[in-house]
């Protein structure tokens, strides 16, 4: 992925297996972000493809796909690094937005919802039953009828994980979700996404700072400095990885704890 | 705010310098201005001094600027301490339902709006005003749908008013249509040129789409000055075709054996009757547009409206095609526009491209942001007082756009958010599985 004379990822190939957490980490401006934008379909890869194995659709090139049509088609499901929420609707509306393709095919072309007809009827309540599941595993009932924008930052967040679980996800990209959380919230988080992962068979790509978090939770890990993958594997390889420990410490630093 | 602040802490020596300060500046330009005049004496111009009428006028500027800074000071206080209120009650306080009181008023409005014309037969005044108020409201309640729910700036949204009227004109005048027939052909023409506008602005947001749009509402009106074979150019289409009742025309009974209104029901001919119907004929179209468009609010369709008002990204990333909800809102509010250009037409019996001139798209916009966009019933009361204090102001003559001018910005200065910033959710939690506190 280039922009202009800057190209923010360079010969990046990974592979993210089926209902396993893989985290991407790397220093600031290393291109995590950048590779998720290329993922969802936000940006167009200059060069390269980008391929999902769907369960039931067969492989599909992403980065051939619009953004909508990556949600809606390829069931690649993202948050954001800064969340993005609707603000003024309230948490159930976020979640039933989510929802908004089975919704309007449901509804024939808004016809059999202005008539109440009813397989309206039935799609809304399995969304709203849907959604109402969702809050109350993330524990935001009693949240549900609050503006979404009024929360206070961890909850933001873990709406804004809710909301891309009722969008039924095959692989779910997550941006620095624990940023901002206190350490309670944070490991709540841990738990959550290992059973989606383990239990839902939703393949998780995480991008995380907190190398706790990371070693934890991860099942491979992905090593980005510069646009470039510098390291692969499984957490204890990982931080044993000298290009890493360099990257991450930077050069002196490295020095002396070899020293 | 922030730089309001400190002032609230200003000591008496400091107010009196801020208002010396003003003092001075109003007496440096004041000399000139105020200090010296002209006279004619006999043949030559004369310079006189007023030094009275200068240190009046210092005077007024040193008490108003103490008076002013005052008032400004005590009410950023009284908005900080509100907010900080407000911050720490937030969370808490689940959005209710709409208020009781919002929804009494919504169905005391509606009651006085049927019984109405009944209370003021006799006075055509009150039910024609009313029956522009009304051509508002359903005006406000379709651009509701572009701008207030799907936050789509629009400054041109009498163009779509105007493909409505001039759409009835011509099929009346030229195919001799019917009103009923009419309205649907013209609905969907205008949802189609909400399409053809739309289409080419699906990327702009913001001030450049509306600039875009005030842009499409002039040359929907300089094509109908200027194609005079189709529009009759500045001249407009006169005659058209009122509204009968189910094919009973309103008009006094006539010889050559057609059935009237009045003669079909056994009652007295009085051209009041016309106006009673046309106020009923809108009231049901705007009723049905507040229906319509309350309904779409709670479909998959309006929630999108709203997401894509929030946030674009997040609605693409929920796999929402922003292209089409973005077209059916413009869709669908144009429609709106449309059938009301329709009953326009049909009431006034002759349009002009000078009734879609800029002011009105600038009028129904500030009704919708007046009302608090997005709310049904703000609409209503913004109408209400658009429509009204003009009227009301006329005793005032000249002096009246400046009273409706100072009426505005007091209202934004009040409220604003709007009249009514509530907003009420499109969906609620079943009761039982809802937290309790
Ligand atoms: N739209 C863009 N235009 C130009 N440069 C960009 C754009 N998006 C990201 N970049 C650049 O790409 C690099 C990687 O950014 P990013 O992916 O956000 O890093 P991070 O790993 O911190 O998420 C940065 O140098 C950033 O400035
Ligand atoms: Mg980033």
């Amino acid at each position: 992925m280039r922009f202009g004379g800057l190209t923010a990822i360079d010969e990046l190939s990974f592979a993210a297996p089926v209902r396993q957490i893989t985290s991407i980490i790397g220093p600031n401006g290393a291109g995590k972000t950048t590779l998720f934008n290329c993922i969802t379909g936000f940006y167009r890869p200059s060069a390269g493809s980008i391929v999902l194995a769907h369960p039931v659709r067969g492989s599909l090139r992403l980065e051939t796909l619009e953004s909508h049509r990556v949600a809606r088609e390829a069931q690649v499901l993202r948050t954001f690094q800064n969340t993005r929420l609707f603000p003024k609707m309230t948490v159930l509306e976020n979640m039933i937005v989510a929802q908004h393709n089975a919704l309007q095919a449901a509804s024939f072309f808004s016809l059999a919802g202005l008539f109440k007809l009813r397989r309206y009827r039935l799609a809304e309540k399995q969304a709203l039953e849907q959604a109402m599941s969702w809050l109350q595993r993330l524990k935001l009932l009693e949240f549900a009828n609050i503006a979404a924008g009024v929360l206070p930052y961890g909850t933001q967040r873990r709406v804004e994980i809710g909301r891309a679980m009722c969008a039924d996800p095959v692989l779910l990209c997550l941006d620095e979700p624990a940023a901002g959380l206190n350490p309670r919230e944070s490991a709540e988080l841990n738990d959550l996404l290992l059973e989606l992962s383990r239990e839902s068979g939703i393949s998780v790509l995480l991008i995380e700072h907190d190398m706790n978090v990371v070693m934890k939770i991860s099942d491979h890990i992905v090593v980005l400095n510069y646009g470039r993958k510098i390291a692969e594997g499984a957490p204890l390889l990982v931080r044993k990885d000298p290009h890493v420990v360099k990257a991450y410490l930077g050069e002196e630093d490295f020095q002396e704890q070899r020293a | 705010m922030r730089a309001i602040f400190p002032r609230q802490a200003l000591s008496i020596a400091e107010r009196l310098r801020d208002a010396g300060w003003i003092a001075f500046v109003a007496l440096v330009l004041g000399v000139p201005m105020i200090g010296l005049t002209t006279v004619d004496a006999g043949n030559k111009l004369v310079v006189h001094t007023r030094l009275p009428l200068l240190m009046e006028f210092v005077a007024a500027c040193f008490l108003g600027r103490l008076a002013l800074r005052f008032s400004l000071d005590k009410f950023a206080q009284r908005k900080i301490e509100r907010q900080a209120q407000e911050a720490r009650r937030t969370v808490q306080i689940p959005a209710r339902s709409t208020l009781p009181l919002i929804k009494w008023l919504g169905w005391w409005l509606l009651g006085a709006a049927l019984v109405l014309p009944l209370m003021f037969s006799g006075n055509r005044y009150v039910v024609d005003t009313a029956t522009t108020v009304l051509i508002y409201v359903m005006l406000g309640w379709g651009l509701n749908v572009v701008v207030g729910l799907a936050g789509l700036l629009d400054l041109g949204y009498v163009a779509f008013y105007a493909v409505g009227a001039y759409a009835y004109a011509l099929l009346s005048t030229q195919f001799g249509w019917g009103f009923w027939q009419s309205l649907p052909v013209a609905g969907g023409l205008a949802a189609f040129f909400g399409l053809a506008l739309g289409w080419p602005t699906l990327r702009l947001r913001g001030d450049y789409l509306a600039i875009v749009t005030l842009g499409f509402g002039e040359i929907i009106r300089i094509i109908l000055v200027n194609w005079t074979e189709l529009s009759g150019g500045p001249n407009g289409i006169a005659s058209i075709p009122r509204p009968s009742f189910f094919g009973l025309p309103f008009q006094a009974p006539s010889d050559d054996g057609v059935q009237t209104f009045a003669g079909f029901f056994g009652l007295e001919y009085s051209p009041g009757q016309r106006v009673i119907f046309l106020y009923y004929l809108i009231l049901l179209l705007a009723l049905l547009t507040n229906l319509f468009v309350t309904r779409m609010r709670r479909l998959p369709v309006g929630r999108a409206w709203e997401a894509i008002r929030e946030d674009e990204i997040a609605c693409k990333a929920l796999g929402i095609n922003v292209v089409t909800v973005k077209l059916s809102a413009f869709a669908l509010g144009a429609m709106l526009g449309g059938l009301a250009g329709v009953f326009f037409a049909a009431r006034q019996g002759f349009i002009s491209p000078e009734s879609f001139v800029f002011s009105e798209s600038a009028t129904i916009l500030a009704i919708v942001v007046l009302g608090g966009m997005g709310s049904q019933l703000g609409v209503v009361l913004a109408s209400l007082v658009l429509v009204l204090l003009p009227e009301i102001g006329r005793d005032f003559a000249e002096y009246r756009m400046l009273l409706f001018g100072m009426a505005m910005i007091l209202i934004m200065v009040w409220r604003p958010g709007g009249l009514l910033v509530r907003r009420e959710p499109a969906i609620m939690a079943p009761a039982p599985m809802q937290a309790r506190p």
